[in-house]
């Protein structure tokens, strides 16, 4: 019951408004203890950054440090010095006092007899006698003539000028008193003195000496001098010590910042000049004045970037020559590779008079210099790349438009394969200033990958855009990509299993054309695969040619739960709303994850690859006249001649499958 | 249609290519004379009287391009060209200087005879058809054009350009649909043909080529004959 009762109480005070206060204060206190603590973080982190990264600031520290260290350690042996001699000075003229003193009182009148009635009288005249010489010895003291204190008999004393006791008259101190007692006879070379405190006028406590000996019978002389005036000299020094040891000590310190500064400054200037230069900019040089050790820096400075331009020339012009070269074969080689092209035609055309042999040869000829050309012509592509030849010829297109007629050259090799393609494309048009010719080679080259790898699973184009970007996403259903090989499948003549043979037409080159293609627009050409959930090539394109892109409207990576679900979700644009349900909608052809999918079976060519064109000619060559073959698109126009394509026009006349 | 099977003058350089075209040509009635360069093509071209001429752009003595727009400054004969280069500039050149179309090696023969047999194809006695865009009239059986009551010289292949777009005036014709209708070309391949040759023709029927107003441009489609 108390327990309980004890409980409430807690929970009660807990929520107390008082409590709530407190805890409310207490968590405030926390959040500003926390705010400072990290702003003095943050500064010493600033601090740190700064020492770690200025070579005058760590100069000028360590001087001021050491210089202060010094003008201290020698401050402190010149005081001493200094203290010690004015002492010994005072001691000096205060023995001289003392003793002239003694020597007159010894020779006093009546002093050699034992304290009597009069000796209060002789007291006082001796004391009133030593203390008149005062002002003519030039120091000031007091004067004390005491009896030892067996006899009967008040001291006598004598203020000076400064000098006095208030109140009642000190007596000598002890060890001083016992050390005169003990001299028996009046010796006055021998002195003995200690530092005392006496009062002095207005300053009670004041230091001081004290001298003393016997003289007479019994009596005792004591002389009290102030070190007043010695100590006012000694603290007088002392400021003017410090004054100049803090002055000298910054005034090194300036001489440190000065001094680094012609240092650093062509140190900087060189790390500025490297800088510069490793950001291309290889004019930049330092300039040279003088003949000392910073104009030799300045100048070795310049005479490495001079080579190093020279170098970067010759490499330039060395790549330049190797660019031409490749550009220059593959125009030299057409010429003869037309001739070749014809007399393979006419072979072919007539092969059906020749032999078996002779026939089928006629055959491969004709077949492969497909191949040859396609390679050819994917050659000279990149070579222009290479050579920065390539150029944009962009106008308003309607992606979504250019997405459906690049995928004819697929279609045909889906609708072979048994496989279809299927397109989600958004109800309004995508306009974007593109290069038409080369967003749809991407996009056929694209395409036809899909197909090709996609396992006899259907392929899927989306398309969607938002207010800077157009994006087309190729999704196929495939054995994927390894991890890694999202990038590896833009090298040129890349291949996911080298050891596989090519099965397909591809030139290996394609998809490095088609990542140019996009760089060349200032898009992006990403992929994304995992073994047994295909892949996806994502091209997104900006809708203005030039401008710089920020993100895609659709994503790389499709959702987790696409696994099954083929669909690619549409994001819904701010100018662009979703597409039609009916298309964009379930899927009901959901494709399963094909997990029987070996890895290792997966080892397929992804190279930027054409299609098996040679094994599926299209029908009715002849019938063409004229004009192009169909599904060749831009299969003679310049700068595209099956720039990615397949080659769908070889061997129409009839059947040439070039591998069973 | 009736194929016209014609005399073609072949100028090229390589010996192999040129013996190579010719027994395809031979092979399909054809029928050719070689000239191997330049300087000696004029010459080839007033002896022979070919019917059309097939023509590499590179060639010793006297450049591809400066014959052919000789041979355009004395005929309308359809030139072809033969080029190695597919740049832009190259072939944009080319067009310029009066081809009609071009062919980029390696070709196969099939595209070079149907490329030659378009240019060739002619209809069988086209009924007698009078046309006329603004001030422009065109008699098309009687291959001939006239501005306010003037005649003008057109190349058969400008000649085919303007009637396609005179037959419908105010229809708007894709680059891509005047490839196929005048060219024969059976896809979407090269519009820079169509952008060329609209100029080579409007140099010759527009008052002001810089302000045309009988083949007009409809921007981000293609073209129209008349005006507004």
């Amino acid at each position: 019951m108390k327990g309980a009762a004890v409980g409430g109480q807690a929970v009660a005070w807990r929520h107390s408004p008082a409590a709530r206060r407190a805890l409310a204060q207490a968590r405030r206190l926390a959040r500003l203890a926390f705010r400072v603590r990290r702003r003095a973080r943050r500064a010493i982190v600033k601090v740190g950054d700064r020492w770690r990264r200025s070579l005058q600031l760590r100069v000028i520290t360590a001087t001021f440090v050491v210089s202060g260290l010094v003008v201290t350690v020698l401050g402190f042996v010149l005081m001493q010095q200094i203290a010690q001699n004015i002492i010994a000075s005072k001691e000096k003229s205060a023995a001289n006092v003392t003793s002239v003193g003694l020597a007159l009182a010894q020779g006093w009148a009546g002093v050699r007899s034992l304290p009597n009635a009069s000796s209060g009288q002789i007291m006082y005249d001796i004391v009133s006698n030593l203390q008149s010489t005062s002002s003519t010895s030039g120091t000031d003291y007091a004067v004390i003539v005491t009896l030892p204190p067996k006899y009967q008999g008040s001291p006598v004393f004598s203020g000076g000028a400064s000098v006095g006791f208030s109140g009642n008259v000190p007596s000598p101190p002890a060890a001083l008193v016992q050390q005169v007692e003990q001299e028996r006879r009046p010796n006055p070379s021998v002195l003995r003195f200690e530092p005392h405190s006496m009062s002095v006028l207005g300053q009670p406590q004041a230091p001081g000496l004290v001298y003393g000996g016997p003289f007479g019978s019994v009596y005792q002389l004591y002389y009290y001098f102030p070190l007043t005036a010695e100590q006012g000299s000694l603290a007088q020094a002392q400021r003017t010590l410090l004054l100049v040891g803090v002055a000298v000590v910054f005034l090194l310190a300036a001489i440190a910042w000065l001094v680094t500064r012609w240092v650093v400054i062509p140190v900087r200037l060189a790390a500025r000049g490297a800088l510069l230069l490793s950001t291309g900019n290889l004019d930049e040089r330092m300039q040279v004045r003088g003949s000392d050790d910073l104009a030799a820096l300045a100048t070795s400075f310049n005479q490495m970037a001079a080579s190093l331009q020279e170098k970067l020339r010759e490499l330039e012009d060395l790549s330049q020559v190797q660019r031409q070269f490749v550009s220059d074969v593959s125009h030299e080689l057409r010429t003869p590779l037309t001739t070749i092209r014809i007399a393979a035609d006419v072979l072919f055309a007539a092969r059906e008079d020749f032999a078996a042999s002779p026939g089928r040869s006629a055959e491969l000829l004709q077949s492969q210099l497909e191949r040859f050309e396609s390679l050819l012509t994917d050659l000279l592509e990149i070579s222009r790349y290479d050579a920065n030849a390539a150029t944009l010829d962009a106008e308003p297109v309607d992606v979504c438009d250019v997405a459906r007629q690049s995928a004819d050259v697929a279609q045909q090799l889906a609708e072979r394969r048994g496989t279809k393609i299927e397109f989600r494309l958004p109800a309004e048009p995508c306009i974007a200033e593109v290069d038409r010719r080369r967003v749809e080679r991407i996009l056929r080259n694209l395409l036809v990958n899909a197909v090709e790898h996609g396992e006899n699973r259907e392929a899927v184009v989306t398309v969607a855009a938002d207010s800077v970007a157009v994006a087309v996403a190729v999704r196929d259903f495939g054995v994927g990509l390894r991890p890694g090989e999202e990038q590896l499948v833009f090298d040129r003549f890349w291949r996911a299993d080298p050891a596989r043979a090519r099965t397909t037409g591809g030139t290996g080159l394609g998809l490095s054309i088609a990542l140019e293609d996009a760089l060349l627009h200032g898009g992006w050409l990403e992929a994304w695969g995992e073994p047994g959930r295909g892949s996806v090539f994502r091209l997104t394109l900006p809708r203005i040619a030039g401008e710089a892109l920020a993100g895609s409207p659709l994503p790389l990576e499709p959702g987790a739960a696409d696994v099954d679900a083929v669909v690619v979700e549409l994001p819904a644009g701010p100018a662009f709303g979703r597409e039609p349900a009916d298309s964009a909608g379930g899927s009901p052809e959901a494709v399963e994850p094909p997990e029987a999918v070996e890895p290792e079976v997966s080892g397929q060519p992804r190279e930027a690859s054409d299609s098996d064109a040679p094994s599926h000619p299209p029908e009715g060559g002849d019938s063409e006249v004229p004009g192009q073959p169909r599904g060749a698109v831009g299969s003679e126009v310049p700068g595209q001649r099956r720039g990615a394509g397949p080659a769908p026009d070889s061997g129409r006349e009839s059947e040439v499958p070039a591998r069973g | 249609m009736r194929i016209m099977k014609g005399r073609v003058l072949v100028v090229d350089d390589d010996a192999a290519l040129a013996e190579m075209l010719g027994i395809v040509l031979r092979g399909e009635g054809f029928e050719p004379t070689f000239v191997a360069d330049g300087d000696r093509a004029m010459e080839a071209f007033r002896d022979f009287k070919p019917d059309l001429v097939l023509l590499d752009l590179m060639l010793p003595g006297m450049d591809g391009i400066d014959v052919c727009r000789q041979i355009r400054a004395e005929s309308g004969v359809p030139i072809v060209m033969l080029t190695a280069k597919s740049d832009t500039v190259d072939v944009v050149l080319g067009l310029e200087s009066g081809a009609d179309d071009y062919i980029v090696k390696p070709f196969q023969s099939k595209v070079l005879i149907a490329r030659v047999r378009a240019r060739l194809r002619r209809t069988d006695d086209p009924a007698p058809e009078m046309l006329s865009i603004g001030d422009v009239s065109i008699d098309v059986a009687g291959h001939a054009v006239k501005r306010a009551g003037e005649p003008l010289s057109l190349t058969p292949l400008e000649f085919d350009l303007l009637v396609a777009l005179a037959r419908k005036p105010r229809q708007v014709f894709t680059r891509e649909v005047l490839l196929e209708q005048v060219w024969g070309y059976r896809h979407a391949a090269d519009t820079r043909l169509v952008n060329v040759h609209v100029q080579r023709l409007r140099a010759k029927i527009e008052k002001d080529p810089e302000r045309p107003e009988i083949v007009v441009t409809v921007r981000g489609v293609g073209y129209k004959a008349g005006p507004g």
